[in-house]
């Protein structure tokens, strides 16, 4: 069936008729590929620009609007080798960009501000040791002001807009008393400068700001990476559905274009793009990432699909619809809303501190004034005093202590294979005690697997691997996972029973028992493992019985003994039957377990862990676990998961093993163990400054050393997050995430 | 002290050059890649033939 494809969703226009794509390409792998790429594209007719991004793994194609087509760019990547997936940046990714290059203006300016103040400053501190003139020294201050002053205007925003929200939300978080205290700072500066003063604290106040802002950048900077990978993903991901038009024709457009009415046609093999209701055909539909259940359910005309299903026997034609009320996703989504609002905002460590750390730096700062006063000072003295408290107490180390290990141990976690989505994950995974898993994609992999491989005579086996890549069916594509050899020519499928081929005279046969003429063999081997689906293969009088069912991952026994041995309580909630469960959790050595729950059961159970005291993780996939990922306190689901479920998770695992999820809960401990330790380093700081600061002791000099001191102790000690590195351990987890195509099996297309 | 009036606009107008020029690279995107530029440096496309 010829069917054309629609890129419009992913193609920009600009205004002089150029139209832009962009398209994350699979397999880049070194700098060779750059300029094959950038060749095989740019020689095309019409291509004006093919501009490669190694760092995420991008394509950035412009070229004459109507003058090239889209899909060539697409034949011509294939050509030599590469796969690519048209892509669309998310806002989230975009307004993050945009956050991320805004900040690293505003540290520009700051570290330029500072650079050139200091050396004004050291100038003026020098003069004193040498008598410099008081005019001098007045020329000095003023020349800083005019740097300070407008560096501080443009540098500051991100600080003070974030205080003045809070503010505004009548609460409080470290950019108030920073704001406060870089105001009074300049402030305090630009009065003592009018009145031929000898100390002014310009320097203090744009070094602080620019302390900060190379934080804040660093945090930006990590988030940014985290969500290009996510990207990347999602794009290989995205399921392209195939639409069938007013007039009867076929195109294939990306499931996300889709709108409510439009008619989709679904072919075996293929996974359920969107939600709707069954308007021709009825099938045999797979709906484990979905609701957990790994038997299949019978759909006929005027049921109800759910996106995320694989489709198996037949083909279906359906027309979108938005979920109603009472299907199991408008259930989902209505746990979550619940979930979102319900969920007791566990506050973020930085903002815990923030919170008693403002109001006793302020009520320091007028204990001092007052103080000064009663001891007979002018109330210019007191108030002078005051404000260097203010200034000292401004907190540098404070505000760096928590991101900079947030900085550092993203680094780690990224080794380890775990991406992060929120921010104060690490703060929360830190403190989970109990660990709760799904089954079905969770602890056993998302793709069917044979599990007898070791009973099948290896010829019979490769001859089934080649036999099954001429079939559409599911399950063949469990049985061609294991092997990479070439299909058979003359193989042909027999719809709903499976694949014959002659060789050498003899006939080959794969599919349903009855197909294989292997009834017998089937039940005995049914007997055996009644929960697997069954392949027969018949080869001449040879036969063979191949059980295809989902299996654990790998280490998932080992992962889980050491975090039980390591004092994690671990239980299992599946939404599958408890007959499903029951021997993976005996296999896993697992006590609690339940099974057949449904979403809203999975949060009760989640409420009433929460309510005996102990902190939960969750670990989910389906659609399904998505309430109880936004219920539990903290939160993680492999790559493979479906979209809704991926993005209210805390951190995203890549690959097949379960190990990220144990060797990720260690770097977190160690986190914020370092995390607590800077707090009370900063703490510290505070202690020894604060007694200099109230009693007067305190000049800009000192206030320049002590700040950047403490700043810096903080930042080194953060950076022993990031752990022993071995050189065999670094390499671009983007790299890796793009090769080994983490995205959920791919509906094949075949020939 | 006359020399401050020389070297205070000189040492600012240079400053002020170098964050025009970092203001310059970031806009025309030349942080977006890292990794690449640091491999595109060992293709020859460049040579003549």
């Amino acid at each position: 069936m010829e069917q054309g494809a629609d890129y419009s969703h992913y193609i920009r226009q600009s205004g002089d008729g150029c139209a832009m794509m962009d398209l994350a390409v699979e397999d880049i792998t070194c700098a060779a590929c750059i300029g094959k790429i950038e060749h095989a594209i740019g020689g095309l007719n019409g291509v004006e620009l093919a501009r490669v991004n190694y760092t995420n793994r991008r394509l950035h194609i412009e070229w004459a609007a109507g003058r090239a087509d889209p899909a060539s760019f697409f034949t011509a990547l294939k050509k030599i080798g590469y796969r690519a997936h048209p892509f669309s940046a998310t806002s989230v990714e975009s307004d993050e960009a945009r956050q991320l290059q805004w900040l690293m203006r505003c540290l520009a300016v700051a570290a330029f501000g500072a650079m050139n103040i200091m050396l004004l400053s050291v100038s003026v501190w020098a003069g004193d040791a040498t008598a410099m003139t008081s005019e001098t020294r007045d020329f000095f201050h003023w020349l800083s002001a005019l740097i300070a002053l407008p560096v501080a205007a443009f540098a500051g925003q991100p600080f003070f807009t974030s205080a003045i929200r809070a503010i505004r939300a009548r609460s409080l978080n470290m950019d108030v008393p920073i704001s406060i205290g870089v105001l009074l700072a300049l402030i305090m500066s630009v009065y003592e400068t009018a009145h031929h003063a000898e100390h002014a604290y310009f320097d203090s106040a744009v070094m602080l700001l620019t302390f900060l802002l190379f934080g804040r950048t660093l945090d930006h900077a990590m988030r940014r990476k985290t969500r290009e990978i996510a990207g990347n993903l999602a794009s290989l991901r995205v399921p392209l559905a195939t639409r069938q038009e007013n007039d009867g024709s076929l195109t294939s457009v990306p499931a996300g274009a889709l709108q409510r009415g439009d008619l989709v046609l679904v072919r075996p093999g293929e996974r359920i793009p969107a939600d709707g209701i069954l308007i021709q055909g009825s099938s045999a539909v797979d709906e484990s990432l979905v609701t957990g259940e790994t038997r299949q359910r019978t759909v006929n005309i005027g049921d109800e699909i759910y996106a995320g299903a694989m489709n198996f026997s037949g083909q279906l034609l359906f027309r979108v619809s938005a979920a109603g009320d009472n299907t199991l996703i408008g259930e989902v989504e209505r746990l979550m809303d619940h979930a979102m609002t319900a969920k007791a905002k566990t506050m973020r460590l930085a903002d815990r501190v923030a919170r008693y750390y403002a109001p006793f730096v302020h009520l320091t700062a007028l204990i001092t004034a007052l103080g000064w006063l009663y001891f007979g000072a002018t109330t210019h003295d007191a108030i002078i005093a005051a404000i260097t408290v203010l200034i000292i107490t401004c907190p540098c180390a404070l505000a760096l202590a928590v991101p900079a290990v947030q900085v550092a141990a993203s680094g780690a976690f990224f080794r380890a294979r775990l991406l992060l989505n929120a921010g104060d994950a690490i703060e929360r995974l830190a403190l989970v005690d109990t660990l709760i898993f799904d089954k079905t994609g969770t602890l056993t992999l998302p793709q069917p697997d044979v599990v007898n491989r070791a009973d099948i005579p290896d010829d019979l086996f490769a001859l089934a691997t080649r036999l099954a890549q001429s079939s559409h069916h599911p399950l063949a594509r469990a049985i061609t996972q294991a092997h990479d050899l070439p299909p058979l020519d003359n193989a042909s499928e027999t719809a709903g029973a499976g694949v014959s081929a002659l060789i050498d005279g003899t006939e080959a046969r794969l599919g349903s028992a009855r197909f294989c003429d292997a009834e017998p063999q089937a039940e005995m081997a049914r007997a055996q493992d009644p929960e697997a689906s069954l392949i027969a293969l018949r080869f001449g009088t040879r036969t063979a019985i191949l059980l295809i069912r989902q299996s654990l991952r790998r280490d998932a026994v080992a992962t889980l003994a050491a975090l039980q041995a390591q004092g994690y309580k671990i239980g299992i909630l599946s939404g599958d039957r408890a007959e499903a469960v029951a021997p993976i959790a005996a296999q896993l050595g697992v006590a609690v377990w339940s099974g057949g729950l449904k979403p809203t059961q999975k949060t009760a159970r989640l409420s009433e862990l929460a309510a005996q005291g102990h902190k939960v993780l969750m670990i989910g996939d389906g659609i399904n676990d998505a309430p109880a990922l936004a219920t539990a306190f903290a939160s993680i689901s492999p790559v493979t998961a479906a979209d809704l479920t991926q993005s209210c998770a805390d951190a995203v695992f890549m690959g097949d093993g379960l190990a990220p999820v144990a060797q990720g809960l260690a770097i977190a401990r160690r986190a914020r163990h370092l995390m607590m330790q800077n707090l009370s380093l900063s703490v510290l700081y505070n202690v020894i400054a604060l007694p200099l600061a109230m009693s007067g002791w305190v000049t800009p000099l000192i206030a320049a050393l002590a700040m950047s001191g403490s700043s810096i102790i903080v930042t080194l000690n953060a950076f022993r997050a990031q752990g022993k590195v071995q050189t065999s351990q670094i390499r671009n987890p983007l790299a890796e995430a793009m090769t080994t195509g983490a995205g959920a099996p791919q509906s094949r297309t075949g020939p | 002290m006359n020399i401050l009036l020389y070297l205070v606009p000189m040492a600012l107008f240079l400053g002020l050059s170098g964050l025009g020029a970092f203001m310059w690279s970031l806009k025309s995107g030349q942080y977006d890649d890292m990794e690449g530029a640091a491999l595109r440096v060992l293709s020859d496309d460049d040579l003549p033939k």
